[in-house]
């Protein structure tokens, strides 16, 4: 019992290490050429020597995400309370958003481009419009879907709909906002890197397409890896704020 | 104790749930007359989707009427009452609150509770306890709803409808998802505040057992459309114990009950009535 759940817990790492053995075996086994295909080998030795450039590339790409995520919670958060909250609002709106959320945020970056120039400005709007509409959604989810009884209850006690929606309609939805949390920040670093790679001078999708042209497959690995671990990292960030603050929504039981 | 002016008093109310349905001519309920005494336990029974709850929303004042005049305390109803607690079969009870935030929780909205709530506090969590005490849930203040059974969380929910001491407590077929032990003990419970507090009662259940162990008064509601066809005094003596539902003089007013209602059935397979798809919120 006790140790199948230790099992459990370190599977992923034990996948992890799988998949990295299995792809130094390929490459070793078939000779693959690391301008290629690089082994994990290749692309560790690059990450050590590269590790200050890199550092820097990921470190800006960091701000860029968190500042366009940033601006994404509230904005999302702001239209998802608006849309979730009223009737009109939500059938005026939603279409609207439906048919922008399904435009590729990719071909917005030259658009932003010559608003602001080659720089931060694009990369943090890229990951804002990319990363906004699953927060917005969960959020008028969340209150939408406020339980007629629940809400009769209330207002038989004379609460007016703000009542409501303070008393019931936010802690409700909380537990939808931190998942949409675990979503939109992964989103986030997808458009900071796409804008990166066309719009910047900086960053890892710059050093992603820099190192690509010049045939330095190990380096562009590396920028990749590095973007993949700081998602990560970010997604076990919100899953435990998630788990910590909102535990009730993960009991089951009351709501059927 | 029983006053001359009624408490509740409806005058050939009407409902229909919108203008089509009203051009239809399509009713939830029609023509109800009814006078509730101060203090007055009534249930009302019938089948499901008869416009019983639609029966309890023109009572708090969550609907109003197409047609008639309905009166709580000698005033015309225009909108939510706010001298009223609820609760239905299901306890919807908030998950994140702990069972004491949760009763407290019609305090934090009502006035004059509302405006005193931080400064009252604890003599408001005081009160709350003591009627969770009341119910059997003493020492489960600090629970989490979802930590508690089925019959706790109704417990709960009840005293969350009682706790600033309304004049009306509406029940919609509050102990519809319980077992039968659990129910009958929850009867007991509310027998014994109703006695202590003689606040308005109005019961809307299935059960007939239940509504003649309980009321003062049962009115059988008929279905599409929605009209009380009978109103019975229950004359049982009081108090009440569980014991009497086992007698001959209660099965026959349950079984009398129980006529009423197999009637009514019959009638319908009878006579196709218009208006079958008459929405009813129960």
């Amino acid at each position: 019992m006790k140790w199948s759940k230790k099992l459990e817990a370190s599977s992923p790492w034990i996948l992890l290490i799988f998949t990295l053995l299995l792809w130094q075996a390929v490459c070793t086994v078939f000779s693959v050429s690391d301008f290629i295909f690089p082994s994990p080998t290749k692309i560790a030795q690059e990450l050590m020597q590269y590790s200050a450039i890199i550092g820097a590339h990921a470190w800006r790409t960091y701000w860029v995400t968190m500042a366009g995520f940033g601006l994404a919670i509230v904005v999302g958060v702001l239209l998802g309370f608006l849309i979730g909250s009223s009737r009109l609002a939500y059938t005026a709106v939603y279409p609207l958003m439906t048919a922008f959320n399904a435009l590729p945020k990719a071909a917005f970056v030259p658009i932003l481009v010559v608003w602001f120039g080659i720089g931060v400005g694009p990369a943090i709007l890229t990951a804002f419009l990319i990363s906004f509409f699953p927060i917005m959604v969960n959020i008028a989810t969340g209150l939408a879907t406020l339980e007629p009884e629940l809400e009769d209850v209330l207002r038989v006690l004379g609460a007016k709909r703000w009542d409501v929606l303070i008393k019931v309609g936010l802690p409700r939805s909380l537990p939808y906002f931190y998942g949409s949390l675990k979503v939109a920040i992964t989103l986030a670093f997808v458009g900071t890197t796409v804008s990166e790679m066309t719009a910047a001078n900086e960053g890892i999708g710059y050093l992603l397409i820099s190192a690509g042209s010049s045939m330095r497959m190990g380096l562009a690995f590396a920028g990749l890896v590095v973007v993949g671990v700081m998602a990560m990292i970010m997604y076990e960030l919100f899953s435990y704020v998630e788990k910590h603050t909102t535990a009730w929504a993960h009991q089951g039981s009351q709501n059927r | 104790m029983m006053s001359s002016k009624p408490f509740v008093e409806f005058n050939s109310v009407w409902l229909a749930y919108n203008d089509e349905l009203l051009a239809k001519q399509q009713f939830a309920v029609e023509d109800i007359n009814l006078e509730i005494q101060s203090g007055e336990f009534i249930a009302i029974v019938g089948p499901s989707g008869c416009g019983k709850s639609t029966f309890m929303k023109l009572t708090t004042g969550l609907r109003r009427p197409t047609r008639g005049l309905i009166k709580v305390d000698g005033e015309e109803v225009t909108g939510p009452l706010k001298i009223s607690g609820m609760a239905f079969q299901a306890p919807s009870l908030l998950p994140w609150r702990t069972t004491l935030d949760n009763v407290l929780l019609p305090l934090e909205i009502v006035e004059p509770h509302r405006s005193q709530f931080k400064a009252k506090k604890a003599e408001y969590e005081h009160r709350a306890v003591e009627l969770l005490k009341r119910v059997g849930l003493g020492g489960y203040e600090r629970q989490f709803p979802w930590q508690l059974s089925g019959g706790m969380q109704q417990r709960a929910s009840i005293c969350r409808a009682l706790i600033h001491e309304p004049k009306m407590l509406l029940l919609d077929e509050p102990f519809g998802a319980l077992d039968a032990f659990t129910r009958e003990e929850l009867w007991c419970i509310l027998r014994d505040l109703w006695t202590e507090q003689k606040f308005n009662v109005i019961l809307v259940t299935h059960d007939l057992r239940e509504s003649v162990f309980l009321a003062d008064t049962v009115y059988v509601m008929s279905k599409s459309p929605g009209r009380f066809i009978v109103k019975r005094d229950i004359d049982l003596p009081r108090p009440r114990d569980l014991e009497l539902t086992y007698t001959s003089g209660f099965a026959d007013v349950v079984h009398e009950l129980r006529g009423h209602i197999g009637a009514l059935r019959g009638s319908q397979s009878g006579t196709p009535t218009q208006g079958t798809g008459t929405p009813t919120a129960t």
